[in-house]
């Protein structure tokens, strides 16, 4: 066995076929997410000079009254984010997927026309929804005077109490394809004999899809889950599109994304701030970093996979 | 509505495509170019080098203009350089220009944004000091102001252009039912309040969704009659004035006065949404500034007319802010500096001046010696510096230095209080509060 190994020479092909995506990854991935990293413990003085200052920065952004109630409300109104998109995007994911795999006509047409949006340009999903609820001239209003409901239309883009909810609607809308789609090739995975011998034994339609299908599918329910998770909390465009980089009104649509464009690159009058910039990329480093490892530990680990 | 929505939808894919255009051609700074291209040299003289210079700006609006009109004019009387105009979107500029500076990759010319934004890239050593460009002595001291350092020693851009804030108005509207044009603030509400009445059209065309509406277009724009221009904005640096004393909460007052005129659900109406509703002739009023006269001169079918900010009540002196808004200045870094300094000198002349201020209608030159404008809105516009006393917005002279930065409050608080989150004296303290946690007067000032 020892001889065997020491015989035979060093595998350089692996090293060659490895090469080029390790140093474009290390290149444009990993030595970016480092430097900034690194950035984020420096302060940039008026002259460009560049001192350590440790985690001065961290405890700026936690405690200094401009930064840290804008911190919080970005985090609380990504978590809300998170979890509209987690609640209604995921299930109606799964039950168009359950749909979908249950069979029936035009299978094939509603599984691309409801992939369709999230193809799309933000840009282009951004400008349709706020011309459907515009006040002026959008088609929500129309729609609602056609079944007599005229009166409980509101400006919803524009009011504080209802302007996340409405964004993340939207960022529903436009990426449900994919955890149907996901949900989707899962469930046809499973094979037919399974569900056979459910319904032999007697189980219904529900029961079936609870008891054999749905734990059968849990790996992709996680992994559905984690790139939700890690999709939102890096979530800035739809946002930046429709609301601008100040996420009105009185910064109710602020999520992490927005605060660190408006810390590191600066508006109108206000400077970037190159290093408290670097700070906030941190946190949301940090907090996809933690959602990930709980992800890792807490469920991959522990969910059962089945051979099929 | 069909044909708004197109219309519409056009300017925003051509704004985009304007968009990419700009991003594609700086993303070939001529800075790394090499200076010397043989096969581009079309001057007789084979001694002379052409050397291109490129300029970064925000005023993506404006790139037919520099390209057919600006540019033209000066590679005619200069046609060893060639001038290339590189915009970038408004609300991104200022990122991707510092961005740019940083990188060693910004153009040869800048674009100025005025007071702070601009001093702090002379101060890091980005921007030239311009003391004894031939032509600044055509720009008097105010108009120097807003790129200067404090201790008035440098001047690091040449002043192009300011705006002035005022009210359009739509004359066919007033004229069906019978309105004159209100001079005091009462005369404004019953104006609003007869329209109101009527019903034909929206009274004030205005949102607060994108925020700066309401601080620009509203605050800064009847504010200078309350605050009486010069001597509030000073008294505020001085910190003998506070935002939360009478003219400042009145000015909100009246803000917030005017949401009962403001189209239904102008929480979520935006600034394009105003400029089509008040273009498309649905509304009467639109509070905005002289930056609009050309795209709604093109866009607007029926009669338009301007009317000064309201006074508080009649006899008052009136005050107009007339924005020392944009201005040019050379990269520290470019390889041509002496290219640079002659495109510089030639926008400080006057035959730039009458070029600019008649190619863009709106944007007024700071020149000393008068340009004759040729659009009537322009010229009357330009008529309101006799009669009143001008003034620039207050937050923008070494106010928005610290955090949190002033003018983002003022965005903030103003479109609060339209959207009746905030009274005026809230608005008001947490101005102040803001501006008190960093800001201490020196009594010098």
């Amino acid at each position: 066995m020892q001889k065997a190994a020491a015989r035979r020479p060093f595998p350089w092909h692996i090293l060659v076929f490895l090469a080029p995506a390790v140093l474009i990854y290390s290149l444009f991935m990993v030595y970016p997410l480092i430097n900034s990293l690194r950035l984020s413990f420096y302060h940039i003085g008026d002259q460009n000079q560049t001192s350590f200052v440790g985690l001065s920065n961290y405890v700026k952004l936690f405690t200094d009254p401009n930064f840290a109630p804008f911190f919080w409300n970005a985090l609380v109104n990504n978590i809300v984010f998170f979890i509209i998109h987690m609640v209604v995007q995921n299930s109606i994911g799964l039950l168009l997927a359950a749909l979908l795999a249950s069979g029936g006509r035009g299978r094939a047409f509603y599984r691309s026309t409801l992939f369709m949006p999230t193809v799309l340009s933000v840009v282009i999903i951004g400008f349709i929804w706020q011309l459907i609820l515009n006040p002026l001239w959008g088609v929500a209003k129309t729609m609602l005077g056609w079944v007599g409901l005229e009166s409980l239309y509101r400006p919803w883009l524009g009011l504080e109490s209802t302007a996340l909810q409405v964004v993340s609607l939207i960022s529903v809308w436009q990426f449900v394809g994919i955890p149907m789609i996901l949900f989707y090739t899962a469930l046809i995975g499973i094979p037919e004999e399974l569900t056979e011998a459910a319904r032999v034994d007697g189980a219904g339609g529900w029961q079936t899809f609870w008891r054999i299908k749905f734990p059968l599918i849990l790996p992709t329910v996680g992994i559905v889950g984690i790139l939700t998770f890690v999709g939102n909390f890096n979530a800035f465009d739809l946002i930046y599109t429709m609301k601008g980089a100040n996420a009105g009104p009185n910064h109710a649509t602020d999520i992490m994304g927005t605060l660190f464009y408006r810390v590191f690159y600066g508006q109108q009058l206000q400077l970037g701030d190159p290093s408290m910039g670097a700070t906030v990329a941190a946190m949301m480093f940090l907090i996809i970093l933690t959602g990930v490892l709980i992800y890792l530990f807490a469920f991959q680990r522990r969910v059962q996979t089945y051979e099929m | 509505m069909r044909k708004i929505l197109t219309i519409v939808s056009l300017l925003v894919a051509l704004s985009m495509l304007l968009v990419s255009c700009g991003g594609g051609q700086t993303a070939t700074p001529a800075a790394q170019q090499p200076p010397a291209q043989a096969e581009a040299t079309t001057a007789p003289a084979a001694s002379t080098e052409k050397v291109t210079l490129t300029i970064d700006s925000w005023r993506n609006d404006d790139l037919t203009i520099w390209q057919d009109k600006i540019i033209p004019a000066f590679e005619a009387k200069n046609p060893n350089i060639h001038v290339v105009f590189a915009p970038t979107a408004p609300a991104e500029y200022n990122g991707v220009l510092n961005t740019k500076l940083e990188g060693g990759t910004a153009g040869d010319l800048i674009t100025c944004r005025p007071f702070d934004a601009s001093l702090a890239l002379f101060q890091k050593g980005y921007l030239t000091s311009l003391n004894d460009l031939p032509g600044m002595e055509n720009f008097g001291d105010v108009a120097k102001s807003a790129w200067i350092t404090d201790d008035g020693k440098d001047v690091f851009c040449v002043p192009m252009a300011s705006v002035i804030h005022g009210f359009f108005y739509n004359k066919d509207a007033f004229d069906k039912l019978g309105l004159t044009v209100p001079t005091t603030r009462e005369e404004f509400f019953k104006v609003l309040d007869a329209i109101k009445a009527d019903g034909t059209y929206v009274p004030l065309a205005m949102g607060t969704a994108d925020l700066w509406e309401s601080a620009t277009m509203g605050f800064q724009n009847i504010g200078p009659n309350y605050w009486k221009g010069e001597e509030g904005r000073k008294a505020l640096i001085a910190g003998t004035a506070k935002f939360t004393d009478a003219p400042y909460i009145q000015t909100w007052a009246d803000l917030a006065a005017w949401a009962p005129y403001m189209p239904e659900g102008f929480e979520a109406v935006k600034y394009p949404d105003s400029q089509v509703l008040f273009t498309s002739g649905k509304a009467a009023i639109y509070p905005t500034g002289s930056w609009e006269i050309s795209t709604f001169e093109k866009d607007a079918k029926f009669n338009m007319g301007i009317f000064k900010p309201y006074l508080p009540k009649a006899g008052d002196t009136c005050y107009i802010s007339d924005h020392t808004d944009i201005a040019i200045g050379m990269n520290a870094a470019t390889k041509n500096p002496e290219a640079a300094k002659t495109f510089l000198s030639w926008v400080a002349s006057p035959e730039f001046a009458e070029l600019y201020a008649n190619a863009l209608p709106g944007f007024f030159s700071l020149a000393k010696q008068p340009v004759t404008l040729t659009d009537p809105l322009a010229q009357e516009f330009q008529s309101w510096r006799k009669d009143c006393q001008s003034t620039i917005r207050n937050s923008y002279q070494i106010l928005s230095r610290g955090e949190p930065n002033l003018e983002n409050e003022l965005w903030r608080v103003s479109a609060d209080v339209i959207n009746g989150k905030l009274t005026p004296e809230q608005a008001g303290q947490e101005i102040q509060t803001g501006l008190d946690s960093w800001y201490k007067p020196t009594t010098s000032q």
